[in-house]
């Protein structure tokens, strides 16, 4: 019987893909309020604050994804009994997500940031003149106008994120690439059948993704 | 020092609505404001000028703390300047600051830019506060730009909406930091006429400027600064028939000549 022809094969690509969505879903959000976060602690006037933004950043964008996500595993839940939930895949999927969004965060911090640096000092200088708090500053003036300059990276950090989220299989989770993986190993001659499958539903999913975040940008944009 | 003692008496509108007492500030190994005694009394216009680099900038910037100092002590309004937080950005909402390159928030109206510290500093309604900004760019000759953005609008135009933006906080003084020194010529003439009827209401005002017409007609008294220092202090009529100082004296020769 052909691969794609059986059900039962049909319906774990799904549930593999919708694992994939869940995890880019849940990581894209956290690591989004994360990241506003660490970029506002790295421009903020308090040293504390601004270290402790360098340092995650330099922690986690330099540790491989693999690292971070082996430790969500085997050092938060298996050494450290840190569970999410009861359910095997569930308790899974929270680990992969904590270990991508704390990943991807850095990164969304430092396009963030440069994104800030793109809005010309007196702007920010403008709004405290006028007696707006630094938060007051950031929220109102800086950063919507650093949205042109961030959102187009944002979307890169999006896409990566999305094909990264396929390293959580590697602590057990059944995402795509563990079913595709299963499905070769019983389909040997299918091989390349099968990896066209899912490559092309990653570049289906990812290719109006990457539009749509450019097309963002150009409406995001800021007349001087 | 006698005008110290008699500080602490003096109360309400006679007391200096700005007070700067030994102050100094480093940029790095650079001395940029060296010692600097200044009072400015309610509704007096000083104006400053000097040569480029001499820490006029500076000076403006140090009134409302856009730049924090080394040592000394400021005062407005009888209050020592807050050094962070709430306290700080409520003295900034009371001291109004334009700048050379006017600043507008560029991703908002120009009606916006006035309404915004009324409505997010003083939690004023939005339609009052609409109101009063549309009185005020009336005031500066551009309410029928009030739905336009910073970048449609000439430099002459920006910079009449950036003084509409501090007048709007109603601020007990108001700081200049060469308003028309970006402007092209022909519209100098139009931010100087908002300034100077400022200056007939009898606003506070200090202004850096290169405008020694402006110094000429409408200050109280003008300040030569060099190399960080205060060296003179008087009176314009006085300051320009006979500046005390080798350098003012060469400095004016050079700016008045063109
Ligand atoms: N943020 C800064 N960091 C380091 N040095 C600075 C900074 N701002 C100003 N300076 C230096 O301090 C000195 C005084 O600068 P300031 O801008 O106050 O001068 P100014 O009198 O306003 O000059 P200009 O007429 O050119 O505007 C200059 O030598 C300048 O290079
Ligand atoms: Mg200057």
């Amino acid at each position: 019987m052909d691969v794609f022809s059986d059900p039962r094969n049909i319906d774990a690509t799904v549930s593999g893909f919708l694992w994939i969505l869940k995890l880019t879903g849940a990581s894209a959000v956290l690591a989004l309020v994360l990241g506003v976060i660490l970029a506002a602690m790295r421009v903020s006037p308090i040293p504390v604050l601004r270290l402790f933004g360098a340092a995650w950043v330099n922690i986690f964008r330099n540790t491989p994804l693999t690292l971070i996500i082996f430790f969500c595993y085997f050092g938060l839940y298996s050494t450290l009994g840190l569970s999410l939930s009861e359910d095997l895949n569930l308790n899974i999927y929270w680990l992969g997500v904590i270990g991508l969004s704390t990943y991807t965060a850095a990164f969304v911090c430092e396009a963030v940031r440069s994104g800030i640096n793109t809005v010309p000092a007196g702007q920010a200088e403008a709004a405290r003149a006028i007696g707006l708090t630094f938060a007051q500053t950031l929220r109102i003036i800086v950063l919507p106008q650093a949205g042109r300059a961030v959102v187009a990276p944002l979307g890169s950090i999006l896409i990566a994120l999305c094909k990264n989220s396929t390293i959580v299989g590697t602590i057990g989770l059944m995402e795509s690439s563990s079913v595709m993986k299963d499905l070769i190993n019983s389909y040997g001659n299918a091989g390349i059948l099968i990896f066209a499958v899912f490559a092309g539903v990653f570049a289906l999913l990812l290719i109006p993704t990457g539009y749509l975040f450019g097309w963002l940008a150009n409406r995001l944009a800021v007349r001087r | 020092m006698t005008e110290r003692s008699q500080a602490g008496e003096l109360s309400g509108t006679d007391r200096p609505l700005i007070r700067l007492d030994g102050v100094n500030k480093w940029f790095g190994p650079l001395h940029v404001l060296q010692d600097v005694n200044l009072s400015v009394n309610r509704g007096e216009v000083v104006v400053v000028i000097g040569p480029s680099g001499s820490g006029k900038s500076t000076l403006c910037r140090t009134i409302n703390r856009l730049e924090p100092i080394n040592s000394g002590t400021i005062t407005f309004d009888g209050q020592p300047l807050p050094a962070e937080g709430r306290a700080l950005a409520r003295l900034r909402s009371e001291v109004g600051m334009v700048f050379q390159s006017f600043n507008l928030f560029a991703h908002k109206t120009i009606l916006e830019n006035v309404t915004l510290g009324p409505i997010k500093v003083r939690k004023e309604k939005p339609e009052s506060a609409r109101q009063r900004a549309l009185a005020l760019l009336d005031r500066v000759g551009i309410a029928s730009q009030a739905n336009k953005f910073p970048a449609q609008l000439s430099g002459g135009q920006q910079q009449r909406a950036a003084i509409a933006r501090a007048l709007a906080m109603q601020p007990k003084a108001m700081l200049f930091d060469e308003p028309t020194s970006a402007l092209d010529p022909e519209m100098v003439g139009e931010v100087l006429e908002v300034m100077t009827s400022l200056a007939a209401d009898g606003m506070t005002m200090v202004v850096v400027t290169h405008e020694m017409g402006f110094a000429r007609h409408a200050a109280n008294r003008v300040i030569f600064m060099a190399d960080g220092q205060l060296v003179e202090d008087a009176p314009p009529a006085e300051f320009f028939a006979n500046p005390r100082s080798e350098r003012a004296k060469d400095f004016l020769s050079k700016v008045l000549t063109h």
